[in-house]
Order: C-alpha cells, then sequence, then structure tokens
C-alpha cells in the first residue's frame, strides 16, 4: 500500500477511510426482505383502489356507519381496558402475593388464543344460556351476545393483553422509592398512585392505550362469533371489509384503505406526543 | 430533664444482618447516625420513617407509639409526622419545584392556593424564589438539595430525616449547601436524625454523633469526646488519630507486640491510646533525650495530605506519621526504608477502655 504522503499527484491521501459499522449482507438482504413483505401487501392496496369512484363510495352511509360504530367501540373497549387493566397492571407489578405469576400468564393467554376462540368462549360465559348470561338475562332481563356491547367486551377480551403488559412493564420499570417519598409527605396509597405513580408511567400507559386501540380496532374474529353481523349494531369495518369480499371487491379495497389510514393517522398522531421511543 | 422527642429502639431482622440501634433526640437537637457502608444506617432511618416495620424496639414520638411491635402499635408512613430527605431526594419528576414543595402540605390537606404560598414560602427560605416553576431535571445538584429540604420542612415535621444530604453533591457545592443546610437544621424546632458516612457533615451539622457499625452503636457523644477520644478503629481513621488499645500500669501502657507507650495520664488496666498523625517524629537512626517512644518502623506507603505527606508505617503497632515534604525528601521516604519513629508522651492521650 501506498501511503498519501509519497504519492505527488494525489490531492488526498489514497487510502480511504473504511465505512464504519459496514452492515454484512447476511443481515441487510433478510432486513430487506422483511421490510419488502410487510409494505407491499399494503402497497397492492393502493395500487388497486378505485381512485375514479372514491369519492362516491366514501360518501356511502353504510360505509360511515361501520367506521363510527368502529372508532366507538374501539375507544369503548379502550376505556374498559384502562379501567380494569392498569389496576390488574399495578397488582401485577407492586405487590406480592401467591401465584402472581400464574395470574401473569392467565392474562396473556387471549394474546395467544386464536380470536374465534376467543368469541366462542365470551358466548359460552354471556350467552343467553351461558353462565353469567343466564343470570344477567333473569335478574336484569339483559342479553350482550349480538349487541353494541357484546362488540365491545369482544374487543376488551383481545385487546387487554397489550394494555396490561406495556402498563406492567412501566411501572416495573418506575423507581418504587417515589412511592415511599409520597408516602413520607402524607400521600395515601390510593392518592401515590394517582399523584405519583400514573405520572410517573403516563408514557408506557399511552403506549400500552394506543397499542390496546389499535387492537381494538382491528378485533375481527371475536367479534363476529360473539357479536355478530348486524350493519349499524354490531358490524365494525373489518367485518365489513370481509363481507364486502364476497359481494363486491371493490367496496372492500376501499373499506381497507379507509381503515389503514385512520389507523395510521392516530397512530402517527400519537406516536408523536407518546410513543418516542429510542 | 424532660422526655426526648424521639425516643427510639431500633431492631430490624433481616436475615443474617440485626440492627438494634438505641436512638433519643430532644426537640431541636441533630444528632448524626455516623457509620460505614452496610452498618445499618438507612435501615435505621427508613424504621424511623415507617418505610420499613420493627422486628422488635419502639419507636416514640411525642409520646405516641408509632411502632411497637410488642404493643401492637404501627402508625403507617403516611401519618407519621415525619419529613425526609432522601439521598438522591426523590422529587417527583413531572411535578415543578413548587408542586413538589406543596405536595406535602396538600396531602395534609391544605387548600391548593394555600399550599401554593406555603411551598413559594419555602423556596425563598432556601434561596430559590426564582426556581418555583422549574421541574426536577432543569436544576442543579445542590438546587434539587434544597427543594427536597424545602419539601420535607414544608409538612412541619416533628422528626426530620435526612439520608447523606450531601453526598451526591460535588465538593464546591458540597460546602455552600453544608453550611445552608447547618442554618435550616439549626431553625428546625423539631428533632432531627442524620444519616452520613462523612465525618466533617456529621462534626458540622450534629450536636451529638451516634456511630454504627455492624448494626450496633459503637460509640456515641458530642463531637468534642468523640473526636479526642474515639473508641473504634472506624471512628480513629474517621477523625485522623492514631489508636491503640492496651493494657495500662501508671504511666506506661503495653500496647501491640510488646511495646510499652508511655502516656501523660495515670491510668491501670484495660486503656485507649490515641495521638495525631503529625505528632510522630521519623528519624534515621535511634533518636535520643526528649522524645520517650521510640520503636523501629517500616515505611509501607506515603501518600499526599494536605500540605504534608502522610506516612504508614508497619512495626510492633501499625501507625500513620504527617511529615512535611522537606522532612520526607531529608529521610528519603520510600516503601521498604526503615525509620525510627518517636512520640511524646505529652502527646499522647490515654483513657479508659470499659
Amino acid at each position: 500500500m501506498t501511503p498519501a504522503a509519497t504519492d505527488p499527484a494525489a490531492g488526498a491521501p489514497v487510502r480511504t477511510r473504511r465505512r464504519p459499522g459496514r452492515v454484512p449482507v447476511a443481515l441487510l438482504v433478510p432486513a430487506t426482505l422483511g421490510l419488502v413483505f410487510l409494505v407491499l401487501p399494503v402497497a397492492g392496496l393502493l395500487a388497486r383502489a378505485p381512485w375514479a369512484t372514491l369519492p362516491q363510495r366514501l360518501a356511502d352511509p353504510a360505509v360511515l356507519t361501520a367506521l363510527r360504530l368502529s372508532l366507538l367501540t374501539a375507544t369503548l373497549a379502550t376505556l374498559l381496558c384502562l379501567l380494569l387493566g392498569v389496576p390488574l397492571a399495578w397488582l401485577l407489578a407492586r405487590v406480592e402475593f401467591p401465584g402472581r405469576r400464574v395470574v401473569r400468564a392467565l392474562v396473556t393467554v387471549p394474546l395467544v388464543l386464536p380470536p374465534v376462540v376467543g368469541g366462542v368462549a365470551l358466548l359460552l360465559v354471556f350467552g343467553r344460556r351461558g353462565l353469567l348470561g343466564e343470570w344477567l338475562d333473569s335478574a336484569f332481563g339483559l342479553t350482550l351476545p349480538f349487541t353494541t356491547t357484546a362488540v365491545v367486551l369482544a374487543e376488551a377480551f383481545v385487546a387487554m393483553p397489550f394494555l396490561v403488559i406495556a402498563v406492567e412493564g412501566a411501572l416495573r420499570g418506575a423507581d418504587p422509592r417515589y412511592e415511599e417519598a409520597a408516602a413520607t409527605l402524607g400521600a395515601g396509597r390510593w392518592t401515590t398512585f394517582t399523584h405519583v405513580t400514573l405520572p410517573l408511567v403516563a408514557p408506557g400507559l399511552a403506549a400500552g392505550a394506543v397499542l390496546c386501540w389499535a387492537r381494538a380496532l382491528g378485533e375481527f374474529g371475536a367479534t363476529i362469533t360473539f357479536a355478530g353481523n348486524f350493519p349499524g349494531r354490531t358490524q365494525t369495518m373489518p367485518i365489513a371489509v370481509y363481507l364486502a369480499l364476497e359481494t363486491d371487491l371493490e367496496a372492500a379495497v376501499v373499506l381497507s384503505l379507509i381503515l389503514l389510514t385512520v389507523s395510521v393517522v392516530i397512530l402517527a398522531g400519537l406516536r408523536d406526543r407518546w410513543l418516542t421511543g429510542p | 430533664m424532660t422526655a426526648p422527642l424521639l425516643d427510639a429502639r431500633l431492631v430490624v431482622d433481616r436475615g443474617t444482618f440485626r440492627l438494634d440501634v438505641p436512638v433519643t433526640v430532644a426537640a431541636g437537637e441533630v444528632v448524626a447516625v455516623l457509620g460505614p457502608n452496610g452498618a445499618g444506617k438507612t435501615t435505621a432511618l427508613r424504621a424511623l420513617a415507617g418505610l420499613q416495620p420493627l422486628t422488635a424496639g419502639h419507636v416514640t414520638l411525642g409520646g405516641v407509639d408509632l411502632d411497637h411491635p410488642d404493643r401492637r402499635a404501627w402508625t403507617p408512613a403516611e401519618r407519621r409526622p415525619v419529613g425526609v430527605v432522601f439521598q438522591d431526594y426523590l422529587l417527583f419528576p413531572h411535578l415543578s419545584a413548587r408542586d413538589n414543595v406543596a405536595f406535602g402540605p396538600r396531602r395534609h390537606g391544605v387548600d391548593r392556593r394555600t399550599a401554593r404560598r406555603t411551598a413559594d414560602e419555602w423556596l425563598t427560605r432556601v434561596g430559590l424564589s426564582g426556581y418555583a416553576g422549574r421541574r426536577p431535571g432543569q436544576l442543579s445538584g445542590g438546587q434539587a438539595q434544597r427543594v427536597a429540604l424545602a419539601r420535607a420542612l414544608a409538612v412541619a415535621p416533628a422528626l426530620l430525616l435526612l439520608d447523606e444530604p450531601l453526598a451526591a453533591l460535588d465538593a464546591r457545592t458540597r460546602l455552600d449547601t453544608r453550611a445552608e443546610l447547618q442554618r435550616h437544621l439549626t431553625a428546625h424546632g423539631g428533632a432531627t436524625v442524620l444519616v452520613t458516612h462523612d465525618p466533617l457533615d456529621a462534626l458540622v451539622l450534629a450536636d451529638r454523633l451516634v456511630i454504627v457499625e455492624g448494626g450496633r452503636v459503637v460509640q456515641e457523644g458530642d463531637a468534642v469526646t468523640v473526636t479526642a477520644r474515639p473508641r473504634t478503629d472506624y471512628v480513629a481513621r474517621l477523625v485522623g488519630l492514631n489508636l491503640y488499645r492496651g493494657h495500662a500500669a501508671g504511666h506506661t501502657v503495653r500496647v501491640g507486640d510488646g511495646l510499652t507507650l508511655t502516656v501523660a495520664d495515670r491510668l491501670d488496666g484495660e486503656v485507649f491510646v490515641a495521638f495525631r498523625p503529625a505528632a510522630v517524629a521519623l528519624h534515621p537512626h535511634r533518636p535520643d533525650g526528649s522524645p520517650r517512644n521510640t520503636w523501629p518502623a517500616t515505611v509501607v506507603g506515603v501518600q499526599r495530605h494536605g500540605d504534608n505527606l502522610r506516612v504508614q508505617l508497619d512495626g510492633p503497632i501499625a501507625v500513620a506519621a504527617d511529615v512535611t515534604p522537606a522532612a520526607a525528601a531529608q529521610l528519603r521516604l520510600a516503601p521498604g526504608q526503615p525509620v525510627w519513629a518517636a512520640v511524646k508522651a505529652a502527646e499522647t492521650n490515654a483513657y479508659p477502655a470499659t
């Protein structure tokens, strides 16, 4: 190798610096393939979109009804998950009790369960003949299956683990000594929870809620099993997409596009505020 | 004499470690619990705060049993009239300095506006009136320490606890903050317990020292007594004295490996002998004349110590000697060098060990 100084013709050193951190091909190729695999279906959706008829199709009241129902139920399901899931996460993170590991495993069951199975299980419990359903029917005249409430329940069932896992992780990461400091200042456990613990885990809580909402919005299997398919009542966007697929492919593509746009816009909007990961 | 404001015997069993430390503090008094790492200081503080239940013993504050396992008395941390300044302050990161200080008064039922006014007053008192709106992340270490102090004092605690209050600060800030802290501790009318491993903090801030080693009190007393008459190697090292335990007969004390020291005090039985490193003179040959205690020693190490050099010597007794750089040069001090050490009887301080 010729040192730069002995080469009078070269204005700059002959030896170029090696680029630091060159990516190995063995990682680059599968990484690129992975990205293509994730992006291609979305691109295909965009490519097949009936752009010319899009405005009319968007104005279709049936589409708007399904979209409104989806947004409403996903939001209600998220609220339900927050109400029940945050205390559950706190219990798992902060209180030593026998069988805690079992409880933690149980919480993640809906995560690995096929959603349709979840829907069947919900029917068996809340159905007219179900364990709780029969009692609800006879005591209060309440029937849950095939109602909007059932949609919310199905979505919450499937989405809650996302929230619990995210919040529990955040709680474990939060220094419990802040809670001790609050106690020495006169704060009881509940006040400490609302005034110190929750603000400390707010980013994790927000991330969990967003994941939970996104999962609820996309819920299909448990919903169609437990809540059925009644336009305006239980027909959410994913169900509408599935049904449209059998009759009108273009309609299915339009519905999918809307669902995609709505979730991307909302997730991107929230990401900048809360999900500022590394 | 009136009963002390805080009367406690802190017994905590934690596996193989047992803490058993009696602490009494009068109103207006500042007691420093001093000890090496792992001595149980922080456990003692947590027990006083109610963050660590006692195994036995009691915590009685103003005549009320806050924790007394024998009588099944237990007051949780949030209902104790106690303020704590934690080692790393633990200021709530999501609240401003003002809201951090107002947190305590708010929990004690003070309305928001009054609590904020109280907080502003405290922040002014600790010299941070312009920083009320800042988040803890925007404060320097010294400022955060003062906010933590204001937060602990804002609930007017009967007992103020400080855990290594200056340990997290750099040397320069520590000097200013220590002086500032002393002013506030003097003004505090309740009892104060300060936990530290820094003897200077303890000597400057406290009226009385309780020295804890291995979960036990090894020595207790005011700064003058403790610094003049250490009773353990740890305390002797803290206050910078050579300390030996020996058997006295009149003016002579047998210490270490058959070495007999002549001392000024007349005592019999088990005694401690202490003398300052600066009282030790080093000679190349055996000295004659006035210094009455001489022994051969070997230099083990030489370190800077202020303007002088501190020489560690081995021999019949391990001893530290302070010499001027000029004397060190003259003696050509280096590890392994044999020298003669000499201490005048008048420079020693002997006192009973029991």
